[in-house]
C-alpha cells in the first residue's frame, strides 16, 4: 500500500513515478549471466543484444510468439544451437562465472551440468531402467547397485517411481505421453545436473499430465535451476519466479512473474500476455 | 474481428453496467435527501423498494466478472479492470444502501417538523454527490488527476460531519424532547459522510487500475 503524502501529491498522477519495490535479487545467486548476446542464422539476426540473469533455484520462463528467439536462446544455454551450421554468436553467456561461448569451454562438460527436456517426449527405444541408466553408464558407472540407486532416485525425483517401479524392464514406449515425459525428466536428473532446460515440455501432453509436470517443476526448483520455454501464458504465470518476454529476437521485458502478469511495464508485453497478438 | 474483440466488448459491457449502477445509486442518494427535506414519505418508500434492483445489478456484475475470469483467464490490465469493476460495484451498491437508510430514517422522523437548520446536511449531501458524480466521470476517462482531486474533497465532508455532530449534540442538550429526531438526523449525517468515503474508495480503485499499485488516498 502506498500512501500519498502532501509532498507526493504532484507526482501521484505521474505515470513514471512508481512505488518503491524491494526485490530479493541481491541475495540470489546467478547461474547464467547473459551479456550482450547476439546470434545470427546466416544473415538472419535471431537474437539481438540479449542481457539476462538467470537465478539459482528458480524457474525462469521464456515467453513470446513463434519465431521470437525463445527456443534459440534456450539452446544457446547448452550450446545445442551450434548444431546449426550457419550460426554465429557474439557476446558472452557466463555460466557459473565462465563464458560457455568461449571455444575453451568443453561442450561435453557443459552438458553434464545442463540437462534438457524437449517438446515431445523422446525416450530411447529401451527399457525404462536403461533409459535412466544411459547417462550414468556413459559417465562410466557400471556398478549395478549404484545404478539401481540412481534409477530409483531419479524416477522418484521425477514423481513417476510409483507408476513404473514394477515394470522397469518394460519398454519406455509403452508408457503414456505424460509418463514418457516424466521418464525424460528422470533421465535428465540421473546425470545430476545443475540446470534443467525445458522446451515447451507440456505442449504435447493432456491437461492432467501437464499439471503433473508443472507440480514436478515446482518441486525440482528446490534442487535445480530451471529455464522453461512455454507458449502457455497461464503455465508461465503458475510455475515461474521470473518471466522474460522475447519479441523479434529482443528481450522486451524481464521481471518477476507476478509483476509481468499483474502490471507489465511495456505495452507490447501487456498486449502479448493478454492475447492481443501472437 | 481482432484477436480478442469479443472479450474487449464483454469487458466494456460489464463496465458500462457498473457505471449504470453508479448513476442509479447517486440518483437514489439524491432522492433520499429530497425525501428528507420535503418529508415526502411516499418517495422514501419508493427508494426502499427500488433498492432490490441495485442489489440485483451488483449480483449480475459479479456473476459476469466471474464468468469472464473463468472463461478468458485475464491478466494484467484486463484482470485489474475486472477486479476494480466488482469493487466499485460493491461500493456503489453500498451507497444505494445508505440512500435506503436515509429513507428509513426519514420515515421514522415522519411529518414532525425538522427542528434543526439543515444547511450542513445540504452541503454534505451536495459534496458527496459531487464526489460520486466526479469519480464516475474520472473512471470513464481513467483520469487519476481528477480522482485525486475528488478524494481530497473528502476532508471537507469529514470536517462538516464532525461539526454537524457537535451541533446535534448541543441541540440535544438544549431540546431533550427532540432527542429522537436528533438521533435520526445523526444517523443520516453518518450515512452522507460514509457515501463520500465510497467515492474515495473508487478513486483508489481507479489508481490501482491505471497504475497497477495500491495507493491510499487521504491517509
Amino acid at each position: 500500500m502506498v500512501v500519498l503524502q502532501d509532498a507526493q501529491k504532484t507526482t501521484a498522477t505521474n505515470p513514471t513515478v512508481k512505488p518503491m519495490i524491494v526485490t530479493e535479487n541481491a541475495t540470489k545467486k546467478i547461474v547464467y549471466d547473459t551479456r550482450n548476446l547476439d546470434l545470427w542464422y546466416g544473415e538472419h539476426h535471431g537474437l539481438k543484444d540479449v542481457n539476462l540473469e538467470i537465478y539459482e533455484n528458480e524457474v525462469t520462463a521464456i515467453i513470446g510468439p513463434s519465431g521470437c528467439g525463445k527456443s534459440t536462446y534456450l539452446k544457446t544455454l547448452n550450446r545445442m544451437v551450434e548444431l546449426v551450421p550457419s550460426v554465429r554468436t557474439s557476446g558472452q553467456i557466463m555460466y557459473r562465472e565462465r563464458n560457455i561461448l568461449s571455444k575453451e569451454y568443453p561442450v561435453e562438460e557443459l552438458r553434464t551440468h545442463v540437462g534438457m527436456v524437449f517438446q515431445k517426449p523422446n525416450p530411447f527405444p529401451k527399457s525404462i531402467y536403461d533409459n535412466i541408466a544411459y547417462g550414468p553408464r556413459i559417465h562410466g558407472i557400471r556398478n549395478k547397485k549404484v545404478l539401481d540407486e540412481i534409477v530409483e532416485k531419479s524416477l522418484r525425483g521425477a514423481a513417476i517411481w510409483d507408476e513404473v517401479k514394477d515394470r522397469l524392464n518394460q519398454n519406455a514406449y509403452g508408457l503414456s505421453g505424460g509418463q514418457q515425459q516424466r521418464i525424460c525428466i528422470a533421465r535428465c536428473l540421473a546425470i545430476e545436473p545443475d540446470v534443467i532446460l525445458m522446451d515447451e515440455p507440456t505442449s504435447a501432453l493432456d491437461p492432467i499430465s501437464t499439471l503433473k509436470v508443472e507440480e514436478l517443476v515446482q518441486e525440482l526448483k528446490e534442487q535445480y535451476s530451471i529455464v522453461i520455454v512455454t507458449h502457455n501464458m497461464q503455465q508461465a504465470a503458475r510455475i515461474s519466479n521470473r518471466t522474460a518476454f522475447f519479441l523479434s529476437g529482443e528481450v522486451v521485458e524481464y521481471d518477476e512473474t507476478d509483476n509481468i502478469f499483474q502490471n507489465p511495464t511495456d505495452q507490447r508485453t501487456e498486449d502479448y500476455i493478454s492475447g492481443r497478438f501472437g | 474481428m481482432s484477436v480478442r474483440e469479443r472479450f474487449d466488448l464483454d469487458i466494456q459491457a460489464v463496465q458500462n453496467q457498473m457505471l449504470e449502477l453508479c448513476n442509479m445509486s447517486i440518483s437514489a442518494l439524491q432522492r433520499s435527501y429530497q425525501a428528507l427535506m420535503e418529508q415526502d414519505l411516499d418517495l422514501a418508500l419508493e427508494i426502499i423498494e427500488d433498492d432490490s434492483e441495485l442489489n440485483h445489478i451488483e449480483e449480475e456484475i459479479n456473476d459476469k466478472v466471474i464468468l469472464l475470469i473463468a472463461k478468458q483467464q485475464p491478466v494484467a490490465t484486463d484482470l485489474r479492470r475486472l477486479m476494480v469493476i466488482t469493487k466499485a460495484a460493491s461500493d456503489m451498491e453500498r451507497v444505494g444502501d445508505y440512500a435506503v437508510n436515509i429513507a428509513k430514517e426519514t420515515i421514522r422522523i415522519g411529518k414532525e417538523p425538522l427542528i434543526f437548520p439543515m444547511t450542513n446536511f445540504e452541503s454534505m449531501c451536495q459534496k458527496a454527490i459531487q464526489m460520486l458524480e466526479g469519480i464516475v466521470e474520472a473512471f470513464v476517462h481513467e483520469d487519476t488527476t481528477k480522482a485525486k482531486e475528488i478524494a481530497d474533497l473528502d476532508d471537507y465532508v469529514d470536517d462538516l460531519y464532525g461539526a454537524t455532530v457537535e451541533l446535534l449534540i448541543r441541540k440535544a442538550g438544549e431540546n431533550p424532547e427532540a432527542i429522537k429526531q436528533i438521533t435520526h438526523l445523526s444517523f443520516i449525517c453518518r450515512y452522507l459522510e460514509r457515501s463520500a468515503d465510497h467515492a474515495t474508495n473508487i478513486a483508489e480503485h481507479l489508481f490501482y487500475l491505471v497504475k497497477g499499485r495500491h495507493y491510499e488516498l487521504n491517509a
